[in-house]
């Protein structure tokens, strides 16, 4: 049999938003019988917590369509312009966005980040900790969910050199 | 051609992107070879997305149908 294609991800970010692609991919990836290992560095190490407190902001992201998730369809299908400077002022907005997002999301069919992470793990997608994150931002193993292993930017390297696929998120 | 044998069937009508193919995967894999698996969904990307999957894990996909907002896909286990 031909050796299982390979591919490398490094997920960076951890809002809402970015949280989703890594998942989504090493998911779909391992779906398609590759081999898949996903690196997570910086702000995407909390993704790795049993509970994933991921928000999402528009602040500075202005491309963010903001839309209502309940209501008549016009309404839902409208597309509501909100000044950035306006969204900086005002306290709160960013757990909206959050919530409206999650809604969304949920109206929508789209899985939990927490679920499609579970689905990552049952489809044998391999999870690395940046242990030199973890030890800048005080995190312990304890923290983190079982499964995953720790190690550092050579390993992964080791890995993505022989990937056919390498993708920085 | 409505004489294919189905031995299992899989609702994934609802959901999104990438649950369908991973559902589908899951299934695969619990069946045996030459076994049939009618899959259901609504993720309209999955016109795509299962032919793109079929192709890398070698499961064939035998028969594809559209009813409403179905689509449907009879998928054999390689």
């Amino acid at each position: 049999m031909a050796e299982p294609k390979k591919m490398a991800l490094i997920a960076s970010k951890g809002t809402l938003d970015w949280a989703y692609p890594p998942f989504i991919l090493a998911s779909a990836a391992a779906a398609m019988d590759m081999e898949v290992k996903i690196f997570f560095t910086f702000y995407g190490l909390p993704l790795l917590l049993p509970k994933i407190e991921a928000q999402v902001s528009p602040l500075g992201n202005p491309a963010m369509p903001m839309s209502m998730p309940f209501g008549p369809e016009w309404l839902q299908n409208m597309n509501l312009k909100i000044p950035n400077a306006l969204m900086a002022g005002a306290p709160g907005f960013e757990s909206m966005a959050t919530t409206l997002m999650k809604k969304q999301f949920k109206n929508k069919g789209v899985a939990t980040i927490e679920e499609l992470r579970d689905l990552c793990m049952d489809v044998g997608v391999e999870m690395i900790a940046c242990q030199m994150t973890m030890d800048v931002f005080g995190f312990e193993k304890k923290d983190f969910i079982e499964g995953i292993e720790y190690a550092g930017a050579a390993n992964f390297l080791d890995f993505a050199a022989d990937a056919d696929i390498q993708l920085f998120i | 051609m409505n004489d294919l044998k189905i031995d299992q069937e899989l609702d994934c009508r609802g959901l999104g992107c990438p649950l369908p193919i991973l559902k589908t995967k899951k299934a695969v894999m619990a069946m045996e070879s030459g076994q049939i698996l009618k899959m259901t969904c609504t993720d309209s990307g999955s016109q795509k997305d299962m032919p793109s999957w079929s192709s890398r894990t070698g499961h064939p996909i035998l028969k594809t149908e559209e009813e409403g907002s179905d689509f449907i896909y009879y998928v054999q286990v390689k």
